[in-house]
């Protein structure tokens, strides 16, 4: 009876999902960008690691857009555009699952603490301090150094950091909502503690789940690149987008495609999460179904 | 018996009169003040201490040593002596000291603070970085291990005469007297400072430290009792420290900064150039310096000399220096062309990828080999690693950077666990004007232990016991002792444990009212500028 | 009140304790050696076993730890391995430039992204709502130093109404709080719009419009106060992450903050100053925080201090 009502459920999730122009659009930009880094071997019109002969200027300059490089080139001659295409690999599994680990654990501990309160609560909460209070680029440096740098090292690392700041919010927000009224109705109405977390006050959380989820998306493909430079990201020559804007920043005056470009499809990754994150909240909120 | 030593270069620098005479530049206007920037904080103005880019020059301006360069030149002239002598064994120094040369606490400099400042350096608890220049003075392993508190080899004759007895030969011995650990320091000023004279420093120099915003600016005044006549010519210097180098250069474009002290910038170098008035103001200078990979000689694959040659065949160099804007010229021996005992005449390893590959498949590796490669994370250093990890694949060689923080690259440098580095941001700076400098700590046995310089960890008792008697020649600037250190290098060279890549130019650049001859904007010893010399012309 | 004080500030004195614990024992096993900075490149075996012994960093690790410790009850924080000077006035000279830079960095996030979070939720789903949000996206994702950079060129270099980078007037201030504004509003927009749609729907809001009170009345009064919850709780860990972050900033405007000093620290392992550095940002965050848990119930009397 669960599996049938749970069909159910989906089903309806999808039918109004596919009613929503915006949702669709996010959806079809997060397959382009999948896509994109799945299939970069055969659409990257170059080897992203080739130094081009022809992809410097005499005097080392880098090449603007167009002619034989459609994005132009870096400042060792390789082609922007085929970077990027490799580069989202890398920058999906930063962006998509270093941030939605840290969001799973930081919730569960944030909701976990918030709820209970008690001995729990102070030790998760005073933990979690501890850990917001540390040098994260510090762990990062000594892990680099023990361990050997791995793209999944990496996503483990910002996991780790990350999800500190999701609990906080998670926790005062869970604080504020065990103490309101319903909350205590249902208590008295006898729902379990289950049914009380799961049907009322993580819905409510959806929201905050999803700010958070979008928007660190764009936080963690950037912090990426502050690993890469200290050594424990992805070591050159491999391309992630954050990279390939922390090698070329200084030179946004004289060569702007090398920040704009991979800013902008970090920016549309966020967006497309953001789009599909929205949509899929207003679907599933009932409170929600019907208006809007 | 004691015999003035005639050489070329000390004739030069004795012809001077007595008297600090200075020849004073005609066009030079006194007063005024310039703007300097500095992208790192400035960590102490210590002259026993102090081995920074940006304090370096600071230093030579508050304090003076015995020995001293002409300035924009690397050639030696006497400073706070007034002239010496030295014993035909050479192992006797006698500094006359000049006469009413004050401190700028207003007491007379004596033979006594010569000694003093000696001991200091060498003492173990001051922990200084330049104590190991000392080491040819009488007494100095008895100062290192902690047994004596006085260097034996140093006795002051009379007020204005010192005498220092070396324990052996050291053909440097002048130009250790001229770095700024050398420098004299008066010590009732170190022990009022209780710790901080790094912060509160007092010298002899051409300026004194007028003010000291931490994290923010020095100001600098000029010393008006210096004993070099005439000079300075600016008023104050004001360093701010603190700034990007890129918006220094904006700042220097919009007239607030007359020089930039960590040069152009790379995203601005071009820039610059196509503008004909930035370009004229661009100051181009040669550099004691060699960019190097070092290959670890002591683990395969590269304890076998062909593959070391085989990678200085792979190297492109050419692409390198245009990769970063042609500010370099490719290097082919440790020794860059401006230093003494450089060897004209000497081809090196060209740049031939088919003799690279024949080599390694001489060496039973035709098929390549793995390594790594590691640099420092600063750009454009990565990059410069990117260009070599090209190089090496074109041989069939697969090396993976690691790009990591400075003190990460040296440890595993010293530690011997890094195959190959690319030298860049940490390469070797020569601290004096002679060969030799380019030689122990980075080619020597003495730097290959554990911990050292020595990256590549190359020891070669033949090579080493040529470049001790090198060494032990009496006169710096002997055509033979040049011959000898030119040897040592070719020898190097012939066992290939550095890939040399580049020389790097300094370019920097400065305010339109800036004035003084060019070289001494890309001053080869007092690094970056020489504040004493410089003025303004408005 | 005052026993949860008192428990919570022992909580954070052990929090401390942790975070000097825990940094103390990475810098310990960080393959770079402190010596090997200070004793320079010519330095022979015996120089470094000297300088090594006079740090006392020959001795085991609980006992460095412990000397550490020990000093630091006593208010002494070490001295500077190279700039051979005190951590704890290194670290005075420049906390107060980053203090002022945090709050007003703070205080410009705070102005930017509220108003736009609650300009978009009064106007959900319209042009300006599409618009802010995209806007707030671009921001997150927006590299600091080319944000510095650009403003810096733009205001102060081209229009000249700000003097390019320094400290001290409050002129010098505008383009760094500027700059950390609009690269954190992002996040607090987004808070603000989200937790603002959840309250305006909320049954007590509908309750007092139907009580027939003003829009206006109603959103100052009752949505605000209650939508701001999450947000104060963010300001607590913006904290933590303005210690981190601020290095790129401070160097772009030339402004002599703690960031500069710990970035330098920590490429030359210089460790009596990292441990400095990380043990100032950390009170300033566990005093955030619990200034965070502390006004929670102020805003949210529901929110009781256990």
């Amino acid at each position: 009876m669960t599996a049938m009502t749970a069909t159910r459920v989906t089903d309806g999730v999808w039918r109004r999902l596919r009613r929503r122009p915006l949702a669709l659009i996010g959806m079809a930009l997060v397959a382009t960008i999948v896509l994109a880094a799945l299939l970069a071997p055969w659409i990257a019109p170059y080897d992203p690691f080739e130094q081009h002969f022809d992809g410097l200027t005499l005097y080392g300059e880098p090449l603007p857009p167009g002619g034989a490089f459609l994005l132009g080139t870096d400042l060792l001659g390789r082609d922007l555009f085929s970077r990027l295409l490799y580069g989202a690999r890398t920058s999906l599994i930063i962006g998509v699952v270093a941030n939605g680990a840290a969001l799973l654990i930081g919730t569960v501990i944030g909701l976990t603490a918030g709820f209970f309160q008690g001995w729990i609560g102070t030790v998760l909460m005073r933990f979690t301090d501890l850990m917001m209070a540390f040098p994260a680029l510090l762990l990062a440096i000594c892990l680099a150094a023990v361990l050997q740098p791995s793209l999944w090292i990496v996503a483990f690392v910002i996991a780790m950091v990350n999800w500190v700041q999701t609990a906080r919010v998670i926790y005062t927000e869970t604080t504020a909502l065990a103490a309101r009224d319903f909350i205590a109705a249902q208590r008295t109405l006898g729902a379990g503690t289950g049914r009380i977390l799961f049907r009322h006050i993580l819905p409510h959380l959806v929201p905050m789940i999803i700010v958070w989820g979008t928007l660190g998306i764009s936080t963690t493909v950037l912090l990426e690149a502050t690993l890469s430079y200290l050594g424990v990201g992805v070591q050159p020559p491999m391309p992630s987008w954050g990279n390939i804007i922390f090698e070329n920043q200084t030179y946004f005056q004289s060569a702007p495609w090398l920040v704009f470009w991979p800013g902008l499809a970090i920016v549309v990754l966020a967006l497309a999460f953001n789009l599909v994150g929205d949509a899929l909240r207003d679907v599933l909120d009932p409170a929600l179904r019907g208006s809007d | 018996m004691k015999k003035l030593l005639a050489s070329t270069a000390l004739i030069a620098s004795l012809s001077l009169p007595a008297m600090a005479q200075e020849t004073l530049d005609p066009n030079a206007t006194p007063g005024g003040n310039i703007t300097v920037t500095y992208k790192d904080d400035v960590a102490t103005l210590d002259p026993a201490i102090g081995y920074d880019w940006q304090n370096w020059s600071m230093i030579k301006s508050l304090f003076d040593g015995l020995m001293d360069y002409e300035p924009g030149t690397t050639t030696l002239r006497p400073g706070l002596a007034e002239s010496y002598e030295v014993s035909e064994d050479g192992l006797t120094f006698t500094f006359a000291l000049r006469p009413g040369v004050v401190f700028h606490n207003g007491r007379e400099m004596t033979a006594e603070d010569v000694k003093y400042s000696l001991d200091r350096v060498t003492l173990p608890e001051t922990a200084s970085p330049g104590a190991g220049f000392f080491a040819a003075i009488a007494g100095y392993d008895a100062m290192a291990s902690g047994e004596a508190t006085t260097l034996e080899g140093v006795t002051v004759v009379d007020p204005l005469t010192v005498q220092i007895t070396l324990s052996r030969p050291d053909a440097t011995f002048l130009h250790v007297m001229a770095l700024n650990f050398a420098s004299v320091v008066p010590q009732e000023a170190v022990e009022e400072a209780a710790g901080d004279f790094g912060r509160m420093p007092v010298g002899t120099g051409a300026f004194k430290l007028a003010d000291w915003t931490v994290g923010q600016s020095l100001l600098f005044e000029k010393n008006a009792d210096y004993w070099r006549a005439g000079l300075p010519y600016l008023d104050t210097v004001t360093f701010e420290v603190g700034q990007e180098p890129i918006v220094a250069l904006l700042r220097l474009q919009n007239g607030e900064v007359d020089v930039p002290g960590d040069g152009i910038p790379p995203a601005k170098f071009q820039e610059v150039m196509a503008d004909p008035e930035q370009a004229a103001r661009v100051v181009e200078g040669g550099q004691l310096q060699t960019g190097y990979i070092t290959l670890n000689v002591t683990a395969a694959p590269f304890d076998q000399v062909e593959v070391r040659q085989a990678v200085n065949m792979a190297i492109n160099k050419d692409r390198i220096v245009q990769l970063i804007n042609g500010r370099a010229v490719p290097a082919n021996q440790p020794l860059p062309p401006s230093m003494p005992g450089y060897t004209a005449d000497y081809d090196g390893y060209a740049y031939d990828v088919e003799a690279a590959k024949a080599l390694l498949a001489e060496a039973g590796l035709a098929d390549g080999f793995e390594t790594e490669l590691y640099v420092m994370n600063t750009d454009p250093n990565p990059r410069i690693a990117q260009a070599i990890q090209q190089d090496l694949a074109a041989i069939g060689v697969t090396a993976s950077i690691q790009s990591l923080a400075q003190a990460n690259v040296i440890e595993a440098g010293g530690a011997g666990t890094a195959p190959m580095i690319w030298s860049g941001g940490m390469a070797w700076i020569a601290d004096f004007p002679d060969p030799s400098n380019f030689f122990g700590p980075i080619l020597g046995c003495a730097g290959a232990e554990e911990g050292g310089w020595n990256w590549s960890k190359f020891c070669n008792a033949e090579i080493d016991a040529a470049a001790t008697a090198a060494d032990s020649m009496i006169d710096p600037a002997t055509p033979e002792r040049l011959a000898m250190w030119s040897d040592v290098y070719m020898k190097v060279m012939e066992e290939a444990p550095w890939v040399p890549v580049f020389n790097e130019q300094r370019y920097t650049m400065k305010s339109a009212r800036m004035g003084g001859d060019d070289a001494l904007y890309v001053d080869p010893v007092s690094i970056p500028v020489n504040y004493d010399y410089v003025y303004v012309t408005e | 009140m005052a026993a949860y004080l008192i428990r919570r500030l022992f909580q954070s004195a052990l929090i401390l304790l942790g975070v000097s614990f825990i940094t103390f024992l990475l810098l310990y096993v960080l393959p770079a050696d402190p010596v090997r900075q200070i004793a320079g490149r010519s330095a022979t075996p015996q120089n470094i076993a000297s300088i090594r012994a006079q740090l006392g960093l020959d001795q085991p690790f609980f006992v460095q730890y412990g000397r550490y410790l020990w000093a630091l009850l006593q208010g002494d924080m070490g001295r500077s391995y190279l700039q051979r000077t005190d951590v704890a006035s290194l670290i005075w000279a420049r906390l107060p430039a980053s203090l002022l830079l945090m709050v007003a960095g703070i205080g410009a996030e705070l102005v930017i992204g509220l108003t736009m979070g609650v300009v978009a939720a009064l106007w959900r789903g319209r042009t300006i709502d599409n618009g802010l949000m995209m806007t707030s996206f671009v921001t997150v994702s927006a590299p600091q130093f080319v944000v510095a950079l650009l403003l810096l060129y733009v205001f102060a270099v081209q229009l000249g109404w700000f003097p390019i980078g320094g400290y001290g007037t409050p002129a010098h201030l505008v383009l760094p709080a500027l700059t950390l504004g609009i690269l954190g509003s992002g996040w607090y927009a987004r808070m603000m719009r989200s937790s603002m749609v959840e309250v305006l729907r909320a049954d007590f809001v509908r309750t007092a419009r139907a009580k027939g009170l003003t829009r206006g009345r109603v959103i100052l009064r009752h949505a605000l106060p209650n939508a701001i919850l999450p947000v104060i709780a963010m300001i607590g860990i913006d904290i933590g992450i303005f210690m981190g972050g601020i290095v790129v900033v401070e160097s772009v405007f030339g402004w002599p903050g703690i960031g500069q000093l710990a970035w330098q620290a920590i490429q030359r392992v210089d460790i009596p100053i990292i441990m400095g550095v990380t043990l100032v940002s950390a009170c300033a965050i566990v005093i955030g925080n619990l200034l965070a848990d502390l006004v929670a119930p102020l805003i949210d009397p529901r929110i009781r201090i256990r």
